[in-house]
């Protein structure tokens, strides 16, 4: 099976729940248990909401695009904004960075141990693109293929 | 997101219901700071039982409530935390510093 969703919203953080509620519900036409559905959320809600936040500053006139690829193996989800973009993405990847000191830098963190890969590309004054990949796996087939 | 607040002895019990995000974050801290201002003397208890959804907004939120209360010798405790929650909460390191407790009105309810 393969499946395309392409999102669009302005950067409002109404729209951060109608992104993880739209991506969970196609990431469950796939074999995906709750437990990973609910830790997709999490990562979408991450990276929209960074999109919102840190790419467009607080503002609400800024488009967010959430696209995302599913297939039999999967569902790769990226993410982009056209805002203010990242100086330095590696910095910004590190646990407790944080601009705001109440979102103690978890955003990232959530990102990188709920999805099975994360690339950040971000140009200054341009906008940032987030692609994370989750992939289907049954009990123990991580392990087999990791010997 | 909805709040219910009970005074219940030495603590200030919340219960929320609803999703802790981006747009619920700024409503709740607001909301939890007045209760803090309001009952100087008290103690929170975040009941979660009708919360499904918790991300870095709304866990900002509760250590930032941990912190300011810290600072004044009061306590952040959480009652009724759901399975799907354990695992963010625990990633961002809150079950070292803030206790789980059951929730008191619940109980009464129940008896």
């Amino acid at each position: 099976m393969t499946n395309r969703m392409i999102l669009r919203f302005l950067s409002l953080a109404e729209n951060v729940g109608l992104a993880r509620v739209a991506v969970a519900s196609l990431a469950s036409q796939i074999r995906f248990s709750l437990q990973d559905v609910d830790e997709i959320k999490v990562a979408v809600s991450e990276a929209v909401s960074n999109a919102i936040i840190h790419g467009y500053l607080g503002k609400a006139d800024g488009w967010v695009e959430v696209d995302c690829l599913l297939d039999n193996g999967g569902l790769t989800v990226t993410v982009e904004d056209w805002g203010v973009g990242i100086e330095d993405v590696e910095l910004a990847r590190q646990p407790a960075y944080s601009r705001d000191p109440e979102r103690m830098g978890l955003g990232f963190v959530f990102m990188e141990s709920f999805m099975h890969g994360l690339t950040v590309e971000s140009i200054p004054g341009q906008g940032t693109r987030v692609e994370m990949r989750r992939q289907v796996t049954v009990s123990g087939e991580l392990s087999r293929d990791a010997q | 997101m909805t709040i219910l607040h009970t005074i219940l002895g030495p603590r200030i019990v919340v219960a929320i219901n609803g999703d802790l995000d981006l747009k619920t974050a700024k409503p709740l801290r607001d909301a939890l700071d007045q209760l803090i201002d309001r009952y100087p003397d008290k103690n929170l208890l975040l009941d979660l039982a009708e919360v499904d959804f918790v991300d870095s907004s709304g866990i900002g939120v509760i250590l930032g409530r941990y912190r300011k209360l810290a600072e004044r010798h009061r306590t952040v405790s959480l009652a009724g935390v759901k399975p799907a929650l354990r695992t963010v909460l625990d990633l961002a390191g809150i079950f070292s510093i803030i206790a789980i407790v059951d929730s008191p009105v619940r109980k009464e309810a129940e008896q």
